[in-house]
């Protein structure tokens, strides 16, 4: 076990260092002079130069990056152009509301998609199985900011239920957790239908019933439990949806977020901050997929061996 | 190269264009038929054929149909909801929604389809190259794609309008560039399949050059793949770029692209909710339908998925 999970640990070193190459890059990519597109166009020559010096940009390419990485590792992402305030500070004073609206979707979603998934499979052929195919196909179809927008018109604007954004109480969390989930829910439904059929069709499923375990023992241990092992490994890749679904979320219930952060500073072309977020972004989603490898290789045991 | 050779060459060149192409063409022809006949059983997918026909007919002839010109004013008309003169209502100017749904078809999915075409070739010819090759070819379409997806779902796209700035173009070049590592791990994953393909050795050994046996041999081969992953992606590619244009990086707001109507409406959710709800409506069921082609065609092709 020991020897898989660091297997897996150096696995995302290069990924990690491809990253930061690529995140360093942006400032790069953009068209034009970076420097003189930060001044703005009717800066004076000195200003731009100014900018220049400040950013290092004079330098080689391989010193900025290595500067730059050095900086990263201590924590340092630079100032943002817009607040003056250095970006992690920013990122980390908007991040707590991120994961509130990504835990409000992991809250209800997973369980209901797979419970829907897991109906659908056993009631396999009834209408049961063709309403909730149509229900998560329909949820996987419906953008999120329209979803969204109509439960604030709905319960909000109409009934005076909920409150239409911002954050704070419980009930504030209530309509974006919906926005959240629904995709999460209508993946997982899905996948968790396709994975328990084919469960089902294991020659250990056969044999639990010819030994005339009971039915429920049947479908829940044998079938259910192992059927579980891709649906892992799915939600793992849908947090990652989460996160960049909170860029949405955040927008429609004004919630100051990390996404509200990142759409900010693009319209405001602060790169160094825009540069910080998708650092943290891409690092999250490394993350998550390690821990989510981790845990596969815990309850899949023929993995560590391969 | 002495003349016998060259007469071999000549022998295998016949014999595989009269004896391994004739049989292939045979097949699929017999394929198609069988195809058409299975996928017509489906009726949801059949019925989401025909939406998405129309709408593609939407695309092509809609603004010529369209009641009223996308940009006429009509300053008694304003906010009014659906009535017979304007079926979808009018916005804030005055404008009839319906003729801007209209005049906004080819806009949207005009985005939306060009730039999962550019994707999707891209990225088969990348998978195409590093299943085939191996080597450093696949080691490095294959980390690309990885890096790629650590930027999980619209936060490729929004990145890369980021960088380029706002506008139809960029997303257009977001959208494509967000589309291309899907393209390349499944092309690669099915080109792996196809290789070890017995009528692929009987190519090799008959002396076939390399581009002619990918593309001849391997590539029909995955053409399965390829059409179903790319009717799932017009779907996404659709919430992508209306997602961009919602958030304020893509359509100018006074084009009529849905995403852009949508979050115009939004300041207007209290008084006229039908300029969030109809809008969206059109991109949830242009979105269900190629979500629910893309699903029956995977059943129809892929029956062991199901």
């Amino acid at each position: 076990m020991g020897r898989y999970v660091a297997r897996r640990l150096l696995e995302t070193i290069p990924l990690m260092v491809i990253i930061s190459i690529v995140v360093f890059m942006f400032i790069h990519l953009i068209p034009g002079d970076p420097a003189k597109t930060l001044a703005g166009v009717e800066a004076p020559l000195e200003e731009v130069e100014a900018i220049r010096e400040e950013l290092g940009l004079n330098d080689p390419l391989i010193v900025q990056y290595v500067n730059w990485v050095k900086d990263a590792l201590k924590g340092d992402l630079g100032r943002s152009f817009k607040s003056d305030l250095p970006v992690t500070e920013l990122i980390w004073s908007r991040f707590q509301f991120t994961i509130q609206l990504v835990f409000a979707g992991l809250i209800w979603a997973p369980f209901v998609g797979i419970f829907i998934g897991v109906m659908c499979a056993i009631k396999r052929g009834t209408f049961v199985d063709l309403g909730g195919m149509l229900f998560a196909i329909c949820g996987l179809s419906a953008p999120g900011f329209w979803l969204g927008l109509m439960g604030i018109q709905f319960f909000s604007v109409k009934m005076g239920l909920l409150p239409s954004g911002g954050l704070g109480t419980l009930k504030h969390l209530i309509l974006p957790s919906m926005v959240m989930g629904t995709g999460i829910m209508a993946t997982l439904a899905r996948y968790s239908r396709s994975s328990m059929l084919e469960t089902l069709r294991e020659d250990y499923v056969r044999t639990a019933r010819a030994k005339g375990q009971r039915e429920q023992i049947v479908m829940f241990r044998h079938a259910f439990m192992n059927s579980l092992i891709q649906v892992v490994t799915i939600l793992g890749l849908q947090i990652g949806g989460l996160l960049s679904g909170s860029v949405l979320t955040e927008t429609i219930f004004s919630i100051p977020g990390m996404g509200r952060l990142l759409t900010d500073s693009i319209a405001y072309r602060d790169y160094p901050t825009i540069q910080g977020i998708l650092l943290m972004f891409a690092l999250q989603y490394v993350l998550i997929n390690l821990i989510v490898d981790v845990l596969y290789g815990v309850i899949n045991p023929k993995i560590r061996y391969d | 190269m002495s003349n016998t050779q060259n007469e071999q060459a000549k022998i295998n060149t016949s014999f595989e264009e009269n004896y391994i192409d004739e049989n292939i063409k045979m097949d699929t022809d017999g394929k198609v038929k069988a195809f058409v006949k299975k996928f017509m059983k489906r009726k949801t997918a059949v019925a989401a054929f025909f939406v998405m026909f129309l709408l593609l007919i939407l695309a092509l002839v809609g603004p010529s149909l369209a009641p009223y010109a996308p940009d006429a004013f009509d300053y008694n008309n304003m906010l009014s909801g659906p009535t017979a003169a304007h079926p979808f209502g009018t916005d804030q100017f005055g404008r009839d929604i319906l003729s801007r749904i209209m005049a906004g078809a080819p806009l949207t999915l005009g985005v939306a389809l060009s730039s999962v075409i550019v994707g999707a070739t891209i990225g088969t010819v990348l998978g195409l190259l590093s299943g085939y090759y191996g080597g450093w070819i696949e080691m490095l379409v294959m980390r690309g794609a990885d890096v790629l997806f650590s930027f999980p779902d619209i936060l490729l796209a929004i990145a890369i309008v980021a960088c380029l700035g706002p506008g139809i173009v960029n997303v257009f070049i977001a959208v494509a560039v967000f589309t291309v590592p899907s393209f390349a791990r499944i092309m690669r994953s099915a080109t792996l399949a196809v290789k070890g393909s017995l009528y692929v050795e009987v190519a090799r050994s008959l002396g076939c050059k390399d581009g002619r046996i990918l593309f001849k041999h391997i590539f029909p081969g995955t053409i399965q793949s390829l059409i179903v992953n790319f009717t799932m992606r017009i779907g996404s590619a659709i919430m992508a770029a209306s997602s961009l244009s919602f958030l304020g990086f893509g359509a100018n707001v006074t084009d009529p692209e849905w995403g852009a109507m949508l979050s115009q409406g939004r300041s207007y959710l209290a008084t006229a909710p039908h300029m969030v709800y109809l809008p969206g409506l059109v991109i949830f069921v242009t979105v269900l339908a190629f979500n629910l082609f893309g699903d029956g065609l995977r059943d129809t092709l892929d029956p062991k998925i199901k």
